[in-house]
């Protein structure tokens, strides 16, 4: 399933996965700090699009959820997580490149462990550690005896549930995704090659699915980097506010 | 279909350790790049942009504000400027009426002098003439009345006393006099 690695150093294989997690650091780094270079007041084309991409996640991530307050410490990491998971999702869709980084698990894991981490953080920070645990395990207005059962299940769902359910969102998406390309391709390949006849009437119908999601998991991958920072962004507010 | 056979034979579920390390290095770099570069510079085009903004239409305020007032300075001082033209064609008009007043007061006087004067050139002149007169007519009627009696009356003590007496009775009485005569 995996293309051989480029090189090995010891157990590391350099791969595509490496060469691409590094390329989508170059490219949005480089193109958003090409699009700010001059900081102009009235903004050039490239400026203005670096603006759209920067201003979506800073207002409609950020400060539209986190809040006019508390958002602003927020803008890098949310910008990191969006614009990674986006151009690494894309790459999948494209041709040559064609992995969607996070369809390989790791680097799912490492993305929601570092959004976990940093939620969790923030909410012990401000609140206290018993009082953030009481915050995400015990709902408020809710008779005291049912607490019994709330809290292991608060806990599970908030704590354990979260941040697994936060990585494996986006790897199953893509993982899925990227199968589903090859099953299509590998079965248009198969119908042709091996089956003839009719079998390449079959083999177009192979194609068209191919195509059809090829544009669906354009879509996804996008909506899902969308989430991801989402989500984020949802639970860092829920760390952050007042009250349960 | 071997690559088929090979996926399933994988755990998709199990990470490789270099992958997360890779990844956590890649979004480590970009975090830092957005932390240090990438954020500041948005938001201070942000804040830049938002001052330049705010600074115009500041700017526009003062420039209204100046507007307006130096207009109300205007009219303030076409109003006072009306109001000193009105105080001085006021003041013309008075001085006017005054320099009239006076020339008229003058003329007034002037004319009563000359009436003074022209009465008392009279009275003199009607005096003196009343004086020569008095000389004139009693000389005329002495010769007068010479002729007719002769050189008998011709003796000047005598007859300058009758005509004194005669004209002291003329202006005794003048119009019986006259009668008389």
């Amino acid at each position: 399933m995996h293309l051989p690695p480029f090189f090995e150093i010891g157990s590391f294989e350099f791969g595509k996965h490496t060469v691409l997690i590094l390329l989508s650091v170059a490219l949005i780094a480089g193109f958003f700090l090409w699009a700010i270079r001059k900081q102009a007041l009235v903004p050039s084309k490239g400026q203005y699009l670096g603006e759209i991409g920067y201003g979506f996640v800073r207002n409609s991530l950020g400060r539209d959820i986190i809040g006019e307050k508390e958002f602003r410490p927020w803008i890098p990491l949310l910008f990191t997580f969006f614009f990674f998971i986006l151009v690494n999702n894309l790459f999948g869709s494209i041709p040559v490149l064609q992995l969607p980084t996070f369809s390989h698990p790791g680097s799912a894991y490492v993305l929601a462990g570092v959004a976990y981490v940093a939620w969790v953080f923030i909410g012990i920070k401000r609140h206290g550690f018993a009082h953030f645990m009481g915050k995400m395990t015990m709902p408020p207005d809710v008779p005291k005896v049912l607490y019994v059962f709330l809290i292991p299940i608060e806990f599970i769902s908030n704590l354990i549930i979260r941040p697994v359910t936060h990585a494996l969102r986006v790897f199953a998406t893509m993982f899925a995704g990227h199968m589903a390309i090859m099953v299509a391709a590998g079965l248009l390949g198969y119908l042709v090659s091996e089956v003839g006849g009719l079998g390449i009437l079959g083999g177009a119908g192979a194609l068209f699915l191919g195509i059809f999601i090829f544009f669906l998991e354009i879509l996804i991958q996008v909506l899902q980097a969308y989430i991801f920072t989402l989500l984020f962004a949802v639970y860092v507010d829920g760390a952050l506010q007042e009250g349960h | 279909m071997t690559t088929h056979i090979m996926a399933a034979s994988e755990n998709p579920l199990i990470p490789n350790g270099w992958e997360m390390l890779i990844t956590a290095i890649g979004f480590s770099i970009l975090l830092f790049v957005a932390v240090k570069w990438i954020v500041p510079m948005f938001e201070r085009t942000y804040a830049e942009r938002t001052d330049a903004i705010e600074g115009g239409l500041a700017k526009a305020e003062a420039a209204q504000a100046e507007a307006d007032r130096a207009r109300d300075e205007y009219n303030q001082q076409l109003e006072s400027a009306r109001l000193e033209a009105q105080k001085i064609r006021e003041e013309a008009r008075a001085e006017g009426e005054k320099i009239l007043a006076d020339f008229k007061d003058r003329a007034n006087v002037e004319s009563a002098r000359i009436t003074e004067n022209a009465h008392t050139a009279i009275a003199a002149e009607r005096s003196a003439a009343v004086a020569s007169l008095r000389n004139e007519v009693g000389s005329l009627a002495i010769q007068l009345s010479s002729k007719v009696v002769g050189e008998s009356l011709s003796d000047d003590e005598r007859s300058r006393r009758v005509v004194d007496r005669f004209l002291a009775d003329l202006e005794q009485n003048p119009t019986d006099a006259g009668a008389q005569r």
